[in-house]
């Protein structure tokens, strides 16, 4: 048997190491719920699961979101995770091919050189020394850049990298040492024995010159020492993010996802995250307004440690920025509003006092303009103005006693409240008999899409316009303005509704683009979601945005969402207006009757 | 006359004229700069002040006197003044214009602009016309008619405290003062004008710290049958005919309210006029919300951190008609204070 006492720390390590990833797997496991178990039965046989490995080797190892985000940083990654994870297939069949076995024991392939010496040819030897090396120099230009990104984080195009925890700390310090102590282990024996190849074999050379190659046991026992320290502190470091990543994506291909209570999935979730600090460096909270341990990487961190603050899970725009920018794409957002679920009274019903008002007759189209709507009337009044010109017999559903649609309720993790909520809308919009519901309001739509169980479509009112403009329901004339459009956060990321707006106004003016569009659209800074921020910090967020979104002086900054609108008006950098507004601004009277001159009579105000 | 010394006082308002007169007084040679074409400031803007109906010409006649032909005092018009700065002991203002005037030391009495309520869009106010300011409510008022814009006399009038103060969405934390019990002027004139018809006043707190106010504020609910809601108004709409619709709570009772009225006044608040954010920035005495900033509160209020720049009235913060030219004196002492000593 290949033995020596050095191999101990490496071996007791890894069992250690699989016992608690086995551990936390099956614990992990048994809190999913029952939907996300259904879907991994019913998914865990089809060609979803080859996806997910080929997605493992993509993002896993490859890291080719990285790469989209700095090509060093995706290099850094990819050499450490594909680098390593080659290191150790190789290494098992050289030892396998040596031993003319599979079952060899199981430190022969980490220390491989230490015990096989000679020069014993067997079947296509030649080719791993010199194949090894080349690993070993691979992963090695990874630590290097690894050290060189501790150094000066802005080398690898970070602006701030993430801050560590003592576990972390060891991981880490024992990672950058692994792959050195290998080398210097593996030279050693090279030069007293000449089994190295370019690399290890020119680093031994240099050794012998100082008679280091002496200290060959040395140096094995602190590269297995390093392998057990990092192998221990793995499952309670960032490093646990290797094994889970891998079981999250396979997860998510089966067609699991965060609901709205924290399960089994979340766990791995958490555990995904690797702490790249990615999601800093896009968070407007840090960049504009300075707000410091809040962001996604702290909040998954602190959740997974269990010592979370209410500050870190509610100070929050909820804006998606950081779902768009994570390379392992956590959920994070769900998983906030799963953290931040006040205890709520089981059974209570909170808005009895509400008295819906049912539809009373059948309408073609159902209309709710939601509560921020309501605080920004001339958006109403120019949704009704567009449906009486073009003729439709709708239904304006919440025009005198509009219920909530639950959403920044249940942002704030009040799902029983949210629940009740739907539930009086549902009834509502089904009592219409309406084939689609049109709504002013990204929150709505959002809502209403995925929360709601409706047998209708669901249009925001940019969709709906659109249709009626491409269908010639209504005409509309350029106006020749300059025009900057902003994507609000629930239409665009949430809900992936960035051309409609753009094409429609790209009729009535001259659209021009702005530095944070679409996927990178910046958040206006008033957010339902976030109850708890600071003013002056608002502001700061919302003069940010508003710079940037001005930069071109456009006559007008156009939204979709009446929130933002209300957020950029008291910003007083621009014309505001809502692409509703835009469009009764502009629209070509087909049938103007005398009645539609009266109407627009009474909105000239009146000169005191 | 030669070594007679020189004040600029920018802006022509109670706390200006007051000033400027009492200088005169001391025989000090006075330069009354206004912007607009005529003297007075906001006290133009009101037909009655509170809290005794007194008419706002009358008050204004007699702060004028030995202001308009004083010897001591030049008042000159349309100057907008765009740029003040102390040079060599003396303080230079530039105008729009171009001109330049020179003096020994300078008074700010910018005043004062009312909030525009169009910034709280929920109100309406621009949108729906039966939507007015308090400050248009005074102009009807002096006109002898309160009218909703179809051209009738209001069954239901509300007026909303509030627009624009204590609001942290609108960035003013503060308390405008003057609202609370202009609410309740407006409400009596309105009731002593039109009995039949029904006034409600929407407040979060009912501030009546002057002297008669709270009597005033009695009065309104005793003889004229004012009605008092408690809670803000969140949002309105316009009905059919015209109509103001009110949603609101109540937070007495703890109930959503909705209310129909023809006439929605919004009891707009106090902001810092733009001449007195500008001035004060310019030369580092500006304070919170664009107000300019006093030395010391207590004990140096109407001076500023800058030797020979003096504060009088509602540069500093939401003062009434009645502290103002008080306070426009007060200024004058400090201005012939720092004369004696700069000799």
């Amino acid at each position: 048997m290949n033995y020596n006492p050095f191999i101990i720390p490496f071996t007791t390590g890894a069992i250690i190491l699989f016992a608690i990833i086995i551990y936390k797997f099956i614990a992990w496991y048994r809190k999913l719920d029952k939907k996300q178990r259904f879907y991994l039965r019913k998914n865990i046989l089809t060609f979803k699961s080859i996806e997910a490995i080929k997605e493992s080797f993509l993002e896993a190892l490859i890291h080719r979101n990285i790469y989209k985000k700095n090509l060093l940083l995706g290099y850094m990654h990819m050499s450490l995770a594909f680098g390593w994870f080659l290191l150790i297939i190789f290494g098992k069949i050289e030892a396998s091919l040596h031993a003319q076995t599979l079952f060899e024991e199981p430190w022969l392939a980490i220390f491989f050189r230490y015990f096989v010496r000679d020069e014993h040819k067997f079947f296509m030897s030649e080719i791993f020394p010199p194949l090894m090396d080349f690993l070993l120099l691979v992963i090695l230009s990874g630590v290097l850049l690894a050290w060189l990104k501790r150094f000066s984080s802005s080398l690898l195009g970070m602006k701030k990298t993430t801050r560590h925890s003592k576990f972390d700390k060891i991981a880490l310090a024992s990672l950058w040492w692994i792959f050195p102590l290998r080398l210097l282990s593996e030279s050693s024996t090279a030069a007293l024995t000449g089994n190295g190849s370019f690399l290890t074999g020119t680093v031994g050379n240099l050794m012998a010159v100082l008679n280091l190659q002496y200290f060959e046991i040395y140096f094995w026992w602190a590269y297995s020492i390093c392998l057990f320290a990092f192998f221990v502190s793995l499952p309670f470091s960032r490093y646990m993010h290797i094994p889970t990543e891998v079981v999250f994506i396979f997860l998510k291909k089966w067609g699991a996802t965060a609901g709205e209570e924290y399960s089994g999935y979340t766990d791995f979730q958490l555990n995904a995250c690797s702490r790249c600090g990615i999601c800093i460096d896009v968070c407007q909270m840090n960049f504009a307004a300075n707000i410091q341990n809040v962001q996604s990487v702290y909040f998954i961190r602190d959740t997974r440690y269990k010592h979370l603050k209410d500050e870190t899970a509610n100070n929050c725009l909820m804006c998606g920025r950081c779902v768009e920018a994570c390379p392992v794409g956590l959920e994070l957002t769900v998983i906030r509003q799963q953290l931040r679920n006040k205890k709520e009274i089981a059974g209570k019903h909170y808005y009895d006092y509400t008295k819906p008002q049912e539809a009373d007759k059948k309408y073609d189209i159902v209309y709710f303009a939601g509560c921020m709507t309501h605080l920004t009337p001339s958006i109403i009044i120019s949704m009704k103005k567009i449906f009486e010109e073009a003729g439709i017999n709708y239904w304006f559903m919440d025009e005198n006693k509009g219920t909530c649609c639950g959403r920044p309720m249940r942002q704030q993790g009040f799902i029983q409240q949210s629940k009740d909520l739907i539930s009086i809308n549902q009834k509502l919009i089904n009592s219409s008999g309406a084939k689609t519901l049109v709504t002013s309001c990204p929150i709505c739509y959002k809502s209403f899409k995925e929360e709601y169980v409706l047998d209708i479509e669901i249009k925001h009112h940019s969709e709906f316009i659109n249709e009626l403009i491409e269908n010639n329901k209504i005409k509309i004339q350029n106006s020749q303005k300059s025009i900057v459009y902003h994507d609000p956060c629930e239409l665009g990321r949430g809900s992936g509704i960035y051309e409609e707006p753009r094409n429609i106004l790209a009729k009535v003016g001259n659209l021009k683009s702005s530095e944070f569009e679409k996927q990178n659209s910046l958040c206006c800074g008033g957010s339902l979601s976030n109850a708890i921020i600071e003013l002056e910090d608002q502001i700061k967020i919302r003069n940010h945005a508003l710079e940037n979104l001005t930069a071109c002086n456009p006559d007008i900054l156009a939204t979709a969402c009446p929130l933002c609108k209300k957020t950029f008006v008291h910003g007083n950098k621009a014309k505001v207006m809502d692409i509703a507004e835009i469009i009764a601004e502009n629209i070509s009277l087909q049938n103007q009757s005398s009645k539609h001159k009266e109407k627009n009579k009474i909105k000239t105000k009146i000169e005191l | 006359m030669e070594n007679k010394k020189t004040v600029l006082v920018i802006g022509a308002g109670p706390a200006g004229i007051s000033a400027a007169k009492s200088l005169a007084n001391d025989n000090i040679s006075v330069t009354v700069l206004e912007k607009e074409d005529t003297f007075g400031g906001n006290i133009n803007n009101w037909a009655k002040l509170f809290p005794n109906f007194k008419d706002a010409g009358e008050v204004k006649s007699s702060l004028i006197q030995n202001f308009v032909n004083n010897q001591n005092i030049k008042i000159v018009y349309n100057k907008k003044v765009t740029e003040l700065k102390k040079h060599n002991q003396k303080w230079i203002a530039n105008t729009s214009d171009g001109e330049v005037f020179e003096s020994d030391a300078a008074i700010l009495s910018t005043g004062f602009k009312v909030f525009d309520a169009q910034y709280k869009e929920e109100l309406g106010y621009g949108i729906y016309p039966n939507v007015i300011t308090s400050v248009e409510f005074e102009k009807m008022y002096k006109n002898g008619k309160i009218l909703t814009v179809q051209g009738s006399v209001p069954k239901k009038i509300a007026f909303l405290n509030c627009v624009g103060s204590r609001d942290e969405k609108v960035g003013n934390h503060y308390c405008s003062r003057i609202c609370c019990i202009a609410a309740v002027k407006q409400a009596i004139e309105f009731k002593e004008l039109y009995p039949q018809s029904e006034a409600f006043i929407f407040y979060m707190d009912i501030r009546m710290a002057g002297q008669f106010y709270e009597e005033l504020y009695r009065k309104s609910q005793e003889k004229h049958g004012v009605v008092y809601i408690r809670g803000r108004i969140s949002e309105t709409s316009s009905t059919i005919d015209k109509k103001v619709q009110i949603k609101a709570e109540d937070t007495l009772a703890a109930t959503p309210l909705r209310m129909t009225v023809d006439m929605l006044v919004l009891m707009i608040g106090v902001e810092a006029s733009k001449s007195t954010t500008i001035l004060s920035k310019q030369n580092n005495i500006d304070g919170p919300y664009g107000f300019a900033k006093s030395k010391d509160i207590h004990t140096a209020d109407n001076y500023s951190n800058e030797n020979g720049l003096f504060l009088a009235g509602s540069c500093k913060r939401p003062l009434t008609l009645t502290e103002t030219i008080a306070d426009g004196k007060s200024a004058a002492i400090s201005v012939v204070e720092y004369l004696k000593q700069t000799k």
